[in-house]
């Protein structure tokens, strides 16, 4: 029994994996000039004004281990947090109301690797993203154009949220 | 609107399929041809020729219980045994050194006993070889242990006038190959067509768009996340659970994870049915989890999109993935708590007060809306016996259930099997608020505290595995109580549970007449929701009050700790 269950089954699912979906059973790895710049299901971070900001992350997006903060719906740090993470977002982004910062934006995921933000919050970094990288009219035509492409809908039209993946977000960008 | 046509589709899902998995597992169990058998049945026989099983042989309730025990003792011996000699073995890719003895114990007792609870990292503490021969394996049989021991108090019920109660190594064998296997075969390459790893490479170094270093976890992690859905075992391949990309990429994955964590629990409520040859008793048994299951779903959203007045926010995000958003998170945490699943898709700790309290209190139930595969079940059972015993003292008639009189021993094992974990939850609890090893491990202060410190156990006694996470497990304290715990929580229940299959197999039935008390109506279900729901309450009201209800209303005047 151990050596069905334990050996036999996960080494002949591992041999279907391989041989039917290798990318994805690989970890979905993204290369750039040959190089292995992260994968397209985990988040990184992203803090620079060049570049769309990912959600805070309770293990700053290191894997080893995954984690959330575990921070309570009463806790007092949790509260610090989050106005910091309001008052930041508002000011680099130069919005008017803090309290329209979108909810994952101010929250740590309980992974600590969510690849995904919201379209609206994506859309609230545009011209912060533009000024710092000095794009022109043309430019951001084609970065929104490159926005509303890669928003994922919800899957298969009923399934989960709207949401947009920061590092594919990201990689287009440096493409203009 | 899309988020409650999601959470139709899948409460539609449940009630459409387990009737007909049940029959499935029916056919299986009762020795009846079937689908698989072409196709695993010559794996049956090599089994049993490998290992000496004769399948046909039955056992009374003292062998099949000596055949539990012992195959569980050997399980955790050589769980605990590959965990601290890990870096001698094979498939060690990260060069993760030997695990520490107590937790070693903790994550052994916990895979055993179907509990899953992670004390462990993952990612960082056991190498692929521990993974894939000890926890996967444990998956597996301890799922298979838990069926076995609910076709023997099936059997008990439904038989008359004899000492046998089936053979433990054939049920746990056709567990394995012709529930479990082909569903978990299924379910892994899904995952992996959603994006979940599968591979033995080294983990993966990648420079970051920003220019920082990110090592990339890997593994055989799909074929292990299948089968901890599946066996309502729970315990991740990563630390984070399923709330961790590889382990839960999409949407979709989402649902067949949730899906498949609460379908077979659910199946067997049906298979009993075909044993009693009354499709009505098991539907009153189903309508019962069903009405309990929706009410926590009701009041766990409701809490969840209300507003915190201390973060000043509705449906907060924290501890939450973006692709899953509010609902998932929260029917996943109500869904994970019923069964003793475990597995998390966001993290309890920070759920809303009323949330975790769901969370929580599904847990110090025991397990038994749905429950764990077979654990489930034969615990609703023990409360269907309390229930037709109270209902017998108020009518002044001896009890029966199916045809068979409840009398004193039942009874006796019933309140041991009520009783074992509650006395865990409370007494482990009161032991870990007074003593410093207790508190040092607190991530959170106030009531939410507490709470951590409530949950942990509960989890422990249920066999639940999920986590108020921020408490700091990993210390030789909460190891060895949390091991103790699974273990009582576990074996505390199966034995006076195997001790009743004993005595029952040994009366005769009497046949219905018209003062027999109904089983199979609404009377019935209304009043086996009432026994849950009292001796849940009474049980632990107390310690509820202090923890995650006034923790409930400081947040509504915005208090923080």
């Amino acid at each position: 029994m151990t050596i069905l269950t334990g050996i036999i089954y996960p080494l002949v699912m591992t041999g279907i994996a391989q041989a039917g979906f290798h990318s994805k059973s690989n970890g979905s790895l993204i290369l750039r000039d040959g190089k292995i710049i992260g994968s397209g299901l985990i988040g990184q971070k992203f803090d620079s004004t060049i570049y769309f900001w990912s959600r805070p992350s309770a293990i700053g997006y290191n894997p080893i281990p995954s984690s959330g903060s575990n921070y309570g719906p009463t806790s007092d740090t949790l509260r610090k947090q989050v106005n910091a993470r309001r008052m930041s977002f508002a000011s680099a982004n130069s919005l008017t109301d803090e309290l329209s910062v979108p909810k994952e934006m101010i929250f740590a995921s309980g992974s600590g690797l969510d690849p995904h933000i919201s379209p609206e919050a994506a859309l609230m970094q545009v011209d912060r993203v533009i000024k710092a990288r000095h794009f022109d009219n043309t430019k951001k035509e084609i970065l929104l154009k490159k926005i509303n492409d890669l928003t994922e809908q919800p899957q298969y039209l009923l399934f989960g949220e709207k949401r947009l993946n920061v590092l594919l977000l990201n990689i287009e960008l440096d493409k203009i | 609107m899309n988020e409650a046509i999601q959470l139709i589709i899948f409460l539609m899902l449940l009630v459409i399929l387990s009737p007909l998995l049940g029959k499935y597992m029916a056919k299986v169990f009762m020795g009846e041809k079937h689908i698989m058998l072409p196709v695993f049945g010559w794996l049956e026989k090599s089994v049993y020729k490998v290992s000496g099983i004769k399948s046909d042989e039955e056992m009374n309730w003292k062998t099949y219980t000596y055949g539990v025990l012992l195959f569980n003792l050997f399980g955790f011996i050589f769980l605990f045994l590959l965990q601290i000699f890990q870096s001698y073995l094979p498939l060690n890719t990260e060069k993760l050194p030997n695990v520490s003895w107590h937790l070693a114990f903790n994550t052994a007792m916990s895979f055993t006993t179907n509990t899953n609870w992670q004390s462990y990292g993952g990612e960082n503490t056991l190498s692929y070889f521990v993974q894939m021969l000890g926890l996967t394996v444990q998956n597996f049989v301890s799922a298979a242990t838990g069926i076995a021991v609910v076709l023997a108090l099936i059997r008990g019920l439904t038989r008359k006038t004899t000492d046998s109660l089936g053979n433990f190594w054939a049920d746990m064998t056709r567990s394995v190959l012709y529930v479990l296997l082909p569903l978990a075969i299924i379910l892994t390459i899904l995952l992996v067509g959603q994006g979940a790893v599968q591979t033995l490479s080294h983990y993966v170094k990648a420079t970051t768009l920003q220019g920082t270093e990110q090592v990339i976890p890997l593994g055989p992690a799909a074929s292990q996340i299948a089968i901890k859905q599946l066996g309502t075992n729970g315990g991740g391949f990563f630390n984070a659970n399923s709330s961790h990309p590889f382990e839960n990429p999409t949407p979709f994955s989402n649902l067949l994870e949730m899906f498949s964590l609460i379908i077979i629990s659910a199946g067997l409520v049906f298979t009993f049915g075909y044993y009693m040859k009354s499709k009505r008793q098991a539907r009153a048994i189903f309508i019962a989890m069903f009405v309990l299951f929706a009410i926590g779903i009701a009041i766990s959203l409701w809490s969840e999109y209300s507003h915190n007045n201390v973060l000043n926010v509705s449906g907060a995000m924290e501890g939450k993935e973006t692709r899953f958003g509010v609902m998932n998170s929260v029917l996943w945490s109500v869904t994970t708590t019923v069964t003793s699943n475990g597995s998390v898709n966001a993290m309890h700790d920070s759920l809303s007060p009323l949330s975790g309290l769901v969370a929580m209190f599904n847990l110090m139930l025991g397990e038994i809306i749905f429950g764990g595969v077979g654990s489930g079940l034969y615990g609703i059972i023990i409360f269907i016996l309390l229930t037709v015993f109270i209902a017998g003292l108020m009518v002044g008639r001896t009890p029966e259930y199916l045809g068979k009189k409840v009398e004193a021993y039942e009874m006796k094992m019933t309140i041991l099997a009520i009783l074992a974990p509650s006395v865990v939850i409370k007494l482990f609890s009161a032991i870990a608020c007074s003593v410093p090893a207790g508190l040092s491990s607190l991530n959170n202060a106030g009531p939410h505290g507490l709470s951590e410190i409530l949950y942990a156990f509960s989890s422990a006694a249920g066999n639940n595995g999920s986590a108020f996470g921020g408490l700091n497990a990993n210390t030789v304290f909460y190891n060895v109580m949390i091991g103790l715990g699974m273990l009582i929580g576990r074996f505390g229940i199966i034995v006076p549970v195997m001790a009743i299959a004993g005595s029952m197999a040994k009366k005769k039935i009497t046949p219905v007449s018209s003062g027999t008390f109904r089983t199979d109506n609404w009377l019935f279900v209304m009043l086996l929701i009432g026994v849950i729901l009292i001796v849940g309450g009474l049980t632990f009201f107390p310690p509820l009050a202090l923890g995650p209800i006034v923790e409930h209303f400081l947040m509504n005047l915005g208090v923080a700790f």
